[in-house]
């Protein structure tokens, strides 16, 4: 007890201490404090990483053979290799290394540390191994298929041909990140290193892992010897700050250099301070309506368009998301191969009644609408339930928890719901897969993209997006997905509307921030801090 | 005599308290189990991901043990807490008693500076409002608590950050500690003063004060609003006894009267209400360490209830049974050391 008190009154008498005067401290001048929710964060293996916050991490930790390059407008640029070629039958990638370079722990990085990262991801076969497993890689073949030839020559050979585009596409994904194989398999355990590597680091890229903590903290330190020159900041520091307001605040005191998570009120009231700036990218998340097709009346063709014609697209856009959202009608986001920017539907009170009339249904009918508990989400779905009445769609909004909402979307059991969709990898395919593939629509088929989560039946639509894939000719490719998405404006039980801008706000001071967006890495490397 | 008498106070009691305890934590962990089981939401996303193709969905949820009947599952879940697993958080990965022994920390120091705080302040209000009942300065300590008991804790952290670090600059902003001393300071106890102290940084403690020093004051502005409450209608049932008149008849100064005679008797049941608002504070307070980016237990349980990270919510749900339960023990025990009458 006596201790007990002992031990408060000093607790007591050091936060006493704390009211004496101190001179604010800003950041420390080569470090780059970031303040960002990065609670979904869950590993830092790259095999394994599949969220946003832990890949971009990753990203930054580790190298590619190649990558998109956002500096490029995502020209895949090499990285790790220094040049590939894909063999006449389309069934052989042969990757030649760069000479010379090294991991972060002085290894240098050869072939074999590719062969064996691209064959540890297939073998753990965690969250993002599809990219990589759906070229026919098992754990039983990997070792045959993805071979070092020797120290600097890595071939690949997959099941059948592919648009080398698609392929080469997949490897500038975090799951293709090139890990130290002799470090790693010093820490291996029993699971190839997984464990070990949530929370260490093996790469060679401009940062490594210093430390990471759930939920609160993730440390990088620069890698003087990096292959693209030595990082400008000795560190990174990313901190959890959740709540968007304490983000502002602590920006504008400058204890924070860069604020991530900053919403459109926020945003618009530091949009007059000079020691503020504003870096924007176009993201690749589509926010979208999606209208079960197990549904008696929703599955109408003429009650799917007329739904469409009842959203106010530019009220929305106007009112509710400007700046964090750009208005975005078509299943491919801007900035992919083959994206269209056309906008067929507007706000259309009279044409969605003749269509509901047509589908027998002039005096409206109740659905329910779930919509995640969250902005914008919370305002775009009460502005589509106003906007629906007037089409005498009577709607009753079920808000919920992110994971709540997706778990009842998953087992097919809403009427009409409002969710993001984010690629997974930078190709077209990502995204025509889910929204125009559903190879069978049983409850227990195997793949059950967004068109199955719907219950979409589209045996022929099916067929062609999976052609699209295979096709080899690039023009022939772009067309087919320009073409895809302009039937499915037409026909799907899909309706886009928004796609996400990334908004990161910094101090006038910061430099060089590269928002991946769209192409997937947003880089540190470059930031500068005077 | 002499035996049985051991028995009545030594063996008894213990055995009435373990038998308590088991029960206790038995019905605890059966209804979280139970809450978290019937949640709408699939544990398999919470690991995996929305984007998780459905092999690994279905892998996982076999090696979970996710596809045994619910009875089942409790069964297994309680036979590893009884062997010490509480298993990993799919969160962070981590097993869950590192995860707590991470935030626990957290959120005991801000609940014992909060509590500190609200006694310290609160009691003398409570006395003061007793003793001038009905006049201006009951009024206003009655609005100030009235004030800290309804605004919501979360708009008050916000305008605290607002005015006190953006405006004033009084207070550091959200976070345990400056950005300068990150990672410095190697975890020991887990309370970031103390353990900044034992290492000798005495610049990282003097930051990890002061960044005590909000969150804790507006969660002391809290509970030193129920404290005052209570003391203050404690305190007028006091002052109307007849050992009070008695005292003033005998010459006894007012101030001996109110704080030594009737503060004296006060304490007991006060002691009872300081524990259980210290109880309170301990099992997190979710909202003032989201907007002070405080990794403290009350977010880590609601951070793992809406990820359906049922081992984590279970882990800290145990800790939570855990602390009310000793604070309970402590309450009695405080009980019988101060009131005669319970000797």
């Amino acid at each position: 007890m006596r201790t007990a008190v002992i031990g408060f009154s000093a607790l007591l008498l050091a936060t006493a201490a704390g009211w004496l005067p101190q001179a604010h401290a800003q950041t420390p001048r080569d470090t780059i404090v970031m303040a960002k929710s990065i609670d979904d964060m869950i590993t830092a293996d790259p095999a394994e990483s599949f969220e946003f916050s832990g890949s971009e991490v990753v990203t930054n930790v580790y190298d590619r053979l190649l990558i998109a390059d956002p500096l490029k407008r995502g020209e895949l640029t090499p990285q790790l290799a220094q040049s590939w070629e894909v063999s006449a039958d389309g069934l052989t990638y042969t990757f030649k290394m760069k000479p010379g370079l090294k991991f972060h722990s002085g290894n240098p990085i050869t072939a074999a540390d590719a062969a064996y990262s691209l064959q540890r991801a297939v073998i753990l076969n965690k969250s993002p191994a599809f990219i990589l497993t759906q070229f026919g890689f098992t754990k039983d073949n990997v070792a045959e298929r993805i071979r070092a030839v020797d120290a600097t020559t890595l071939t690949i050979q997959i099941e059948k041909p592919v648009a080398p585009t698609f392929f080469l596409n997949c490897m500038t994904a975090t799951v293709a990140s090139v890990v130290d194989s002799r470090l790693v398999q010093s820490n291996a355990g029993t699971d190839m290193g997984n464990t070990w590597l949530k929370t260490n680091s093996a790469g060679s890229g401009p940062f490594r892992l210093r430390n990471w903590t759930a939920s609160q903290s993730v440390t990088l330190e620069a890698n003087r010897e990096w292959h693209g020159g030595a990082p400008k900041v000795n560190r990174v520091v990313i901190r959890h700050v959740s709540e968007p307001q304490a983000q502002r605040l602590g920006l504008e005191k400058g204890d924070f250099d860069i604020a991530r998570d900053l919403g459109k009120d926020q945003i618009a009231a530091i949009s007059n301070n000079q020691q503020l700036k504003i870096v924007q990218g176009d993201l690749g998340y589509i926010m979208y309506v999606a209208l079960n097709q197990r549904h008696p009346i929703l599955s109408k063709p003429e009650v799917r368009e007329a739904i469409k014609w009842l959203i106010d697209y530019e009220g929305i856009e106007r009112d509710l998301v400007r700046g964090t959202y750009l208005p975005h009608q078509s299943f491919l986001p801007k900035g992919f191969l083959g994206a269209i920017e056309d906008k067929p539907y507007s706000f259309n009170v009279e044409r969605a009644r003749a269509l509901l009339a047509r589908a027998g249904h002039p005096n409206g009918f109740s659905i329910t609408f779930d919509v995640r508990a969250r902005q914008p989400e919370t305002d775009i779905g009460q502005a589509i339930q106003a906007s629906l009445a007037r089409g005498g769609i009577r709607v009753e909004i079920i808000q919920g928890d992110g994971r709540q909402v997706l778990t009842k979307y998953r087992a097919r059991n809403h009427d009409m719901i409002m969710v993001q969709w984010g690629p997974d990898y930078f190709d077209p395919h990502t995204n025509a897969e889910t929204f125009a593939m559903n190879e069978d629509n049983s409850d227990n088929a195997r793949s059950k993209t967004l068109a199955w989560r719907n219950a979409w039946d589209i045996p022929d639509m099916t067929r062609r997006t999976a052609a699209a894939v295979a096709e080899r000719d690039g023009a022939v490719r772009t067309a087919t997905y320009q073409a895809l998405q302009r039937e499915h404006q037409q026909v799907s039980p899909f309706a886009p509307l928004l796609q996400q801008i990334e908004v990161a706000v910094m101090r006038q001071n910061v430099n060089g921030f590269v928002i991946g967006g769209t192409f997937g890495s947003t880089l540190y490397y470059q930031l500068t801090k005077n | 005599m002499a035996s049985a008498s051991l028995g009545q106070r030594v063996v008894q009691p213990v055995v009435r308290l373990i038998v308590s305890l088991a029960l206790t934590f038995f019905g605890l962990l059966l209804v979280t189990f139970i809450i978290g089981r019937v949640m709408p939401i699939d544990p398999a996303l919470a690991a995996l991901g929305d984007r998780a193709p459905a092999d690994v969905v279905d892998r996982f949820r076999e090696e979970m043990g996710l596809n045994l009947p619910l009875w089942q599952q409790f069964i297994v879940y309680v036979t590893k807490v009884f062997e010490g697993d509480f298993g990993r958080s799919v969160l962070s990965s981590r097993p869950v008693l590192e995860d707590i022994a991470r935030v626990f920390p957290a959120t005991l120091e801000l609940a014992t500076v909060a509590t500190l705080l609200g006694v310290a302040l609160g009691v003398p209000m409570g006395v003061l409002a007793a003793v001038h009942q009905g006049r201006w300065p009951d009024h206003v300590i009655r609005v100030v608590g009235l004030f800290g008991y309804s605004v919501p804790v979360f708009w008050l952290g916000l305008v605290g950050l607002l005015v006190f670090y953006a405006k004033l600059d009084w207070v550091p902003g959200p976070g345990r500690i400056n950005i300068a001393y990150q990672d410095f300071v190697d975890p020991i106890t887990g309370v970031m003063v103390i353990d900044a102290m034992l290492q000798g940084e005495w610049e990282a403690a003097g930051s990890a004060a002061r960044h005590l020093i909000l969150p804790s004051s507006i969660l002391a502005y809290f509970s030193l609003a129920y404290i005052s409450r209570m003391t203050r209608s404690f305190m007028i049932e006091q002052l109307k006894q007849e050992y009070i008149t008695t005292a003033r008849v005998k010459g006894a100064s007012e101030a001996r009267v109110v704080w030594r005679h009737a503060l004296g008797n006060v304490a007991v049941p006060l002691t009872t209400v300081v524990t259980l608002s210290y109880a309170n504070l301990l099992e997190g307070s979710v909202l003032t360490e989201t907007v002070f980016a405080w990794p403290g237990l009350g977010r880590y349980i609601t951070d793992s209830l809406l990820n359906a990270d049922m081992n984590a919510v279970l882990g800290g749900t145990i800790v939570v049974g855990l602390v009310f339960v000793s604070l309970n023990l402590l309450a009695d025990v405080l009980y019988r050391t101060l009131d005669p009458r319970a000797r």
